[in-house]
């Protein structure tokens, strides 16, 4: 039993030192975006047309070919941009069975998508896998995992302050904006303080608490913590209020369209357009 | 010179206020603050300075008494009033303790320009002052840096740039050095004359006795009960060692020498330490 608590108190410890290092490394850490690759050198706001476009495109089609030459087409602009393929697709896929996985295996079963048996699992009560229940399954999984590469690839291959910009730019409102540039740096600073609280109390006490412990341990410390970030976002409010913020905060902008730009953003249009045709 | 012949700034008269309306921040405060002086405001924690910063940069307003800057009465209505608040913002800035408060814009260039921008300035005039103000602190090659990546030295550095970019006349300081390393302090000791020799007024809060000197001429102690204890000279309160005990900004220590014989210091937590022996 002791043993059991002790594992959960430490994989408690470890999930939220990973989770703030592979928060702090794949979404911080903006090094691909500094690349000398295709999408790095183009116009934000192009980008986020371009992007727009092909997503249309992947929500629209019910081809599932088509949907496979869209998520083809999202690694060749991955490979053009100088991103590694094998790290661009684990971070797709990777968490793919956990989210999208856990509606699109339910609809494998003939209980949800009647079809003909393709396997039978058991036979009293009856679980059968059906060949509608796959198509559905693979559709949802495909549509998911290549709008989620595009949006990755996005992201990648944009600095967030630009990516932020450019939205403003094209007219997305700018509380929303404002709103979400805040949310990305301070969850950033959030998720040092909750680690600096574990280490704090790993420095002050011997062995480790039982379970129960630990519960009351980790309860308290999300009331600290949002206590704490009530503080801070009073206290940025006040800083911006310091610098003239009257409830629309300005953004000031340098983009320049291009005929690279231009370009690129007519050749996604042209892919989405004929996506949108062939998978009707 | 004196500060009775310069134009007052800022008229703080009985002020009170709390956060909670249990505790008093401020206690029936009163002090006035004249253009082109360096003042301190000298404190323990908690004992009020944040707050008075706060209320004379129009953050909060007073509960009971009053701030005036320039005669005017510092009120919610007056500072939502476009006309005002564009000139007492473009004039008074504060610097913010907590450097990672006032940094909250996605890169150095952002955060530098976010002031110009709300204030309306022409996009043009906005870009020459973000160049200005970064060039001026040294910190151009930043300007595509998220500010939370940066060292706590750098984040300072472009806290002070994103206010410097408004070209402020009134400096508002809140524990400027806190947490500094000694170069960045040494840095932001020679940025504060700098200001002050061009023309600018400096207000600083600190419980910091060892810069004291460098930053201000003249000093506000506040003590613990939230009201102001004492107004003097660097040299007058600095010699005053018994207001700094009292007021929490020196405290008695105890050595012990070899021959057993104790001595009881006051310790003024100073470059050089005062160890005046007690009889």
């Amino acid at each position: 039993m002791a043993k059991s608590n002790n594992a959960i108190a430490g994989a408690v410890e470890r999930t939220l030192a990973e989770v703030t290092a592979s928060i702090e490394n794949n979404i911080f850490a903006e090094e691909m975006t500094h690349k000398p690759g295709m999408l790095q050198g183009l116009d934000p706001r192009a980008k986020i047309l371009m992007f727009l476009a092909l997503l249309l495109a992947i929500s629209l089609s019910r081809s599932l070919p088509v949907l496979l030459g869209l998520y083809i087409f999202s690694l060749l602009l991955a490979w053009l941009s100088q991103v590694p393929l094998g790290f661009f697709i684990k971070r797709v896929w990777l968490f793919m069975p956990f989210f999208t996985g856990i509606i699109a295996i339910p609809a494998l079963f003939s209980f949800i998508t009647p079809g003909n048996p393709l396997l039978v699992l058991w036979s009293n009560p009856l679980l059968v896998i059906t060949d509608r229940g796959v198509m559905t399954a693979a559709f949802l999984l495909l549509r998911v995992g290549a709008s989620v590469s595009m949006g990755i690839l996005l992201v990648l291959t944009t600095p967030w302050n630009a990516l932020l910009k450019a939205l403003s730019v094209l007219r997305v409102p700018k509380v929303f904006i404002l709103t979400l540039g805040m949310t990305y740096r301070y969850i950033y600073l959030l998720l040092h303080t909750a680690n600096d609280m574990f280490l704090a109390r790993k420095s002050r006490i011997v062995g480790r608490m039982d379970s129960a412990g630990e519960r009351r341990w980790i309860a308290a410390s999300m009331g600290g913590l949002l206590s704490r970030s009530f503080d801070l976002s009073n206290d940025v409010y006040l800083a911006m209020l310091s610098r003239g913020y009257r409830g629309e905060a300005r953004v000031a902008h340098t983009f320049a369209f291009t005929t690279r730009d231009w370009l690129w953003t007519a050749v996604a249009l042209a892919v989405a357009v004929v996506a949108i045709y062939l998978g009707r | 010179m004196t500060g009775m012949q310069r134009e007052t700034l800022f008229e703080i008269e009985q002020v009170v206020f709390s956060y909670d309306q249990k505790n008093l921040a401020l206690n029936g405060v009163s002090l006035e603050i004249f253009a082109g002086e360096r003042l301190a405001i000298l404190g323990s924690n908690g004992s009020g300075k944040s707050t008075l910063l706060k209320l004379m940069d129009g953050l909060y307003f007073a509960q009971q008494g009053e701030i005036r800057y320039r005669g005017t009465r510092l009120t919610s209505e007056l500072l939502n009033q476009e006309n005002f608040a564009f000139g007492f913002r473009r004039a008074v800035s504060l610097v913010f303790q907590d450097s990672d408060v006032q940094l909250f814009s996605p890169s150095v260039w952002d955060e530098v320009a976010f002031a110009p921008l709300q204030l309306d300035l022409a996009p043009a005039e906005v870009e020459a002052r973000v160049a200005e103000a970064l060039g001026g602190l040294n910190i151009t090659t930043l300007r595509d840096r998220a500010p939370h990546r940066l060292s706590g030295g750098e984040k300072k550095k472009v806290a002070i740039a994103s206010v410097l970019s408004l070209r402020p006349e009134i400096w508002l300081l809140d524990e400027p050095t806190a947490g500094l390393d000694p170069r960045s302090q040494s840095w932001l000791i020679d940025f504060i004359q700098e200001r002050w020799r061009q023309g600018n007024t400096i207000v600083t809060a600190t419980h910091d006795l060892d810069v004291l000197d460098d930053i201000a001429d003249r000093v506000i102690v506040f003590n613990e009960m939230h009201r102001v204890e004492a107004m003097g000279t660097v040299a007058e309160i600095l010699s005053d060692e018994e207001l700094l005990v009292r007021c929490n900004l020196a405290h008695r220590h105890r050595h012990y020498h070899f021959d057993d014989v104790v001595h009881e210091h006051h310790h003024l937590h100073q470059g050089e330490h005062q160890h005046t022996h007690l009889e």
